[in-house]
């Protein structure tokens, strides 16, 4: 009987293809718009995770998340490094400062200062030049995105300042230079880095030029990167430095998380994504649990023809379920391969996407309670179902 | 006992009540009834006398509300649920009035339904089928779908789906009223053909007077109660208006 029923819910083509595209549609909108929400979130912890070299990340202790540092007294640093089974351990500057181009517009960008002997929290993969270049008088690295688009000037300007109708767009290359809060920094190389949240240019220099770049303040470090001893678990070597130095300590995957807590907290993003999924469902309930209670209704005196001809309520709800599992899953699996061909088409765009194993398995769940809220209506007809309905006309 | 053994259908006081209160309708009102084994009978009477609800219960897809009911030897009302679904697919066949064919499954397939609802397997089903539909003159259209069918070819795949288990007792309700007159009396020339034997009883509901000469004993029906019945000496052939079934 399972073939008839196979049979059925394709036999009715129309119909059919109104309950798959329903569940089609909520299974890519649930799909794509997590691995959106899913990507986005993993670009607010893309400087850490993107700086792989220490295990933990010492901060002012009021510091919540990656993104707003407050900075800490030099002397930081030596408590830290003062700390037994602590490596090494070594300043970091981040902040976001006003950069001028060449064209005289300005623009925000994220100044990451290095450690001028280790050059230790440098990108993760150059694509012009090398990391040591950064020694060289005012060198700055800059993200290869940023320099083909933020930091890019036009080959002609109109009146107003605007790139001109037919401009064509120069990116910002080794040797080109800039300047930060009115230092003079010099272009000599490019790398690539995992886009930020808030998208902005990712600058690469020195500790102390960053420091000159930087306003005047008392207290200047931004982060300390700190390095466990072979052997020492760097969680409850941060949990020690946290207790004997007053400061933050957290390691990598702590501080990622505080930093996609924090997002999820305190903006509307996981509400707005959240909103968008649940519409999915709904819209995918509503299509998908309509379209099939409609088949069902319309099949209703076949399966009393079954029940009259000896079919137990039992083999009808066999059958029901049947049809509702085989929609689902042929359109689970059009709703992820859509939302995964849309990932494919978004790589190396602006957009964020980042499809996680998570992300099906979420959708297969969400997939599956549509297919059984859309079926149980119809179950609950078929129960009720007296096989003397055949002989009503 | 060997009296009861000589019918297949005996009923005695049979009511069915629809709705409770002011609002109850007396659908039947006390029905006395015999079908004797190897006789095709047919319930005639206006339409709401109660022909298709006695059906009903007899077939054992209603229960009814007092009385008494023996079909084939035994109360169906008196069976546990499951005991008489299963006794329904292996005894009873079925012919309605609008064929009730799954449109998206093949004539053969729609035919071997009922077997496959016993359990048979589905390729010794689909070949018994098939030899149903040849015996119905339709075996050419075995492949075919319903809606690819005219209306006496439909009631065909449906007489051959309601005789392939091989039931002995087969409900018919209106099985000509959806056809012309000479498909009508090809449809009960069949039924009568291949579904009469002396262990098998038959009980067609109709309006159609056409066919009343197929029959053994006809049971008039008005309001609820047998208002009569005629036996008369059943005449099987077939009565054409035109040269071409």
């Amino acid at each position: 009987m399972n073939r008839i029923a196979i049979k059925m819910l394709v036999g009715d083509v129309a119909k059919y293809f109104g309950i798959l595209l329903g569940i089609t549609f909520a299974a890519l909108l649930i799909t794509q718009q997590s691995s959106i929400f899913v990507g986005l979130m993993s670009r607010t912890y893309a400087f850490v995770a993107d700086t792989s070299l220490p295990d933990i990340w010492v901060t002012d202790p009021e510091v919540k998340y990656i993104d707003e540092l407050e900075p800490m007294q030099s002397t930081a640093l030596d408590r830290v490094r003062g700390v037994p089974d602590v490596q090494w351990a070594v300043p970091m500057y981040k902040a976001v400062l006003r950069g001028r181009l060449q064209n005289g517009t300005f623009r925000s960008v994220i100044v990451v200062g290095l450690d001028d002997a280790t050059l230790i929290g440098g990108p993760p993969k150059m694509v012009e030049g090398d990391l040591g270049d950064l020694r060289r008088a005012d060198g700055v690295i800059l993200d290869v995105v940023s320099a083909r688009t933020r930091l890019a000037r036009y080959s002609a300007y109109d009146a107003q300042g605007n790139p001109a109708k037919d401009a064509e767009r120069i990116p910002m290359a080794v040797g080109d230079t800039l300047q930060i809060n009115d230092r003079r920094a010099v272009v000599v190389g490019l790398c690539e880095v995992t886009r930020t949240f808030q998208s902005q240019p990712v600058i690469y220099t020195t500790y102390t030029r960053a420091l000159s770049f930087a306003p005047p303040e008392r207290k200047q470090m931004s982060l300390i990167l700190a390095k466990a001893a072979d052997g020492v678990d760097p969680t409850a070597l941060s949990d020690r430095i946290t207790a004997t130095t007053s400061l933050r300590a957290r390691t990598a995957e702590q501080m990622q998380w505080d930093t996609i807590l924090y997002y999820l907290k305190n903006t509307g993003i996981p509400i707005n994504f959240g909103i968008a999924v649940l519409l999915g469902f709904l819209v995918g309930v509503a299509i998908a649990g309509q379209t099939f209670y409609n088949f069902t209704l319309d099949n209703l005196r076949y399966f009393g023809a079954l029940k009259a001809m000896g079919g137990s309520t039992w083999l009808l709800l066999r059958m029901v379920l049947l049809q509702a599992l085989l929609a689902g899953a042929i359109g689970y699996g059009l709703g992820v391969g859509l939302a995964a061909l849309f990932g494919i088409q978004a790589g190396g765009t602006e957009l964020a996407f980042r499809m996680t194993w998570h992300i099906p398995a979420i959708s297969a769940a969400a997939v599956a309670l549509i297919c059984a809220l859309s079926s149980l209506v119809s179950m609950i007809k078929v129960i009720r179902l007296e096989p003397a309905v055949v002989f009503r006309g | 006992m060997a009296e009861a053994k000589a019918f297949a259908v005996r009923t005695h006081g049979v009511t069915k009540v629809f709705g409770r209160g002011a609002a109850a309708v007396h659908a039947l009102r006390g029905i006395e009834l015999e079908v004797p084994w190897g006789e095709l009978v047919m319930l005639v009477g206006p339409s709401g006398c109660g022909k298709t609800t006695l059906i009903s219960i007899l077939a054992g897809i209603l229960d009814r509300t007092e009385g008494e009911c023996q079909v084939l030897g035994v109360d169906p009302q008196h069976l546990r649920q499951s005991t008489r679904t299963r006794w329904r697919g292996e005894n009873v066949g079925f012919v309605f009035q609008q064929f009730n064919l799954i449109p998206a499954l093949t004539a053969a397939e729609n035919v071997a339904v009922p077997l496959l609802l016993l359990g048979h397997p589905r390729r010794k089903a689909i070949a018994a089928a098939e030899a149903q539909l040849e015996r119905v003159g339709i075996a050419d259209k075995r492949k075919v779908r319903p809606t690819q069918l005219s209306g006496g070819q439909q009631q065909r795949v449906a007489i051959a789906r309601a005789l392939v288990h091989e039931p002995r007792f087969v409900v018919c309700d209106e099985p000509t009223s959806a056809l012309d007159a000479d498909n009508g009396q090809i449809v009960m020339g069949l039924l009568a053909e291949i579904a009469m034997r002396g262990d098998r009883a038959l009980v067609v509901v109709t309006h159609d007077a056409r066919i009343f000469h197929f029959a053994d004993r006809i049971v008039r029906m008005d309001d609820g109660l047998v208002a009569g019945v005629r036996t008369q000496t059943a005449d099987r052939t077939l009565k054409l208006h035109s040269h071409q079934p």
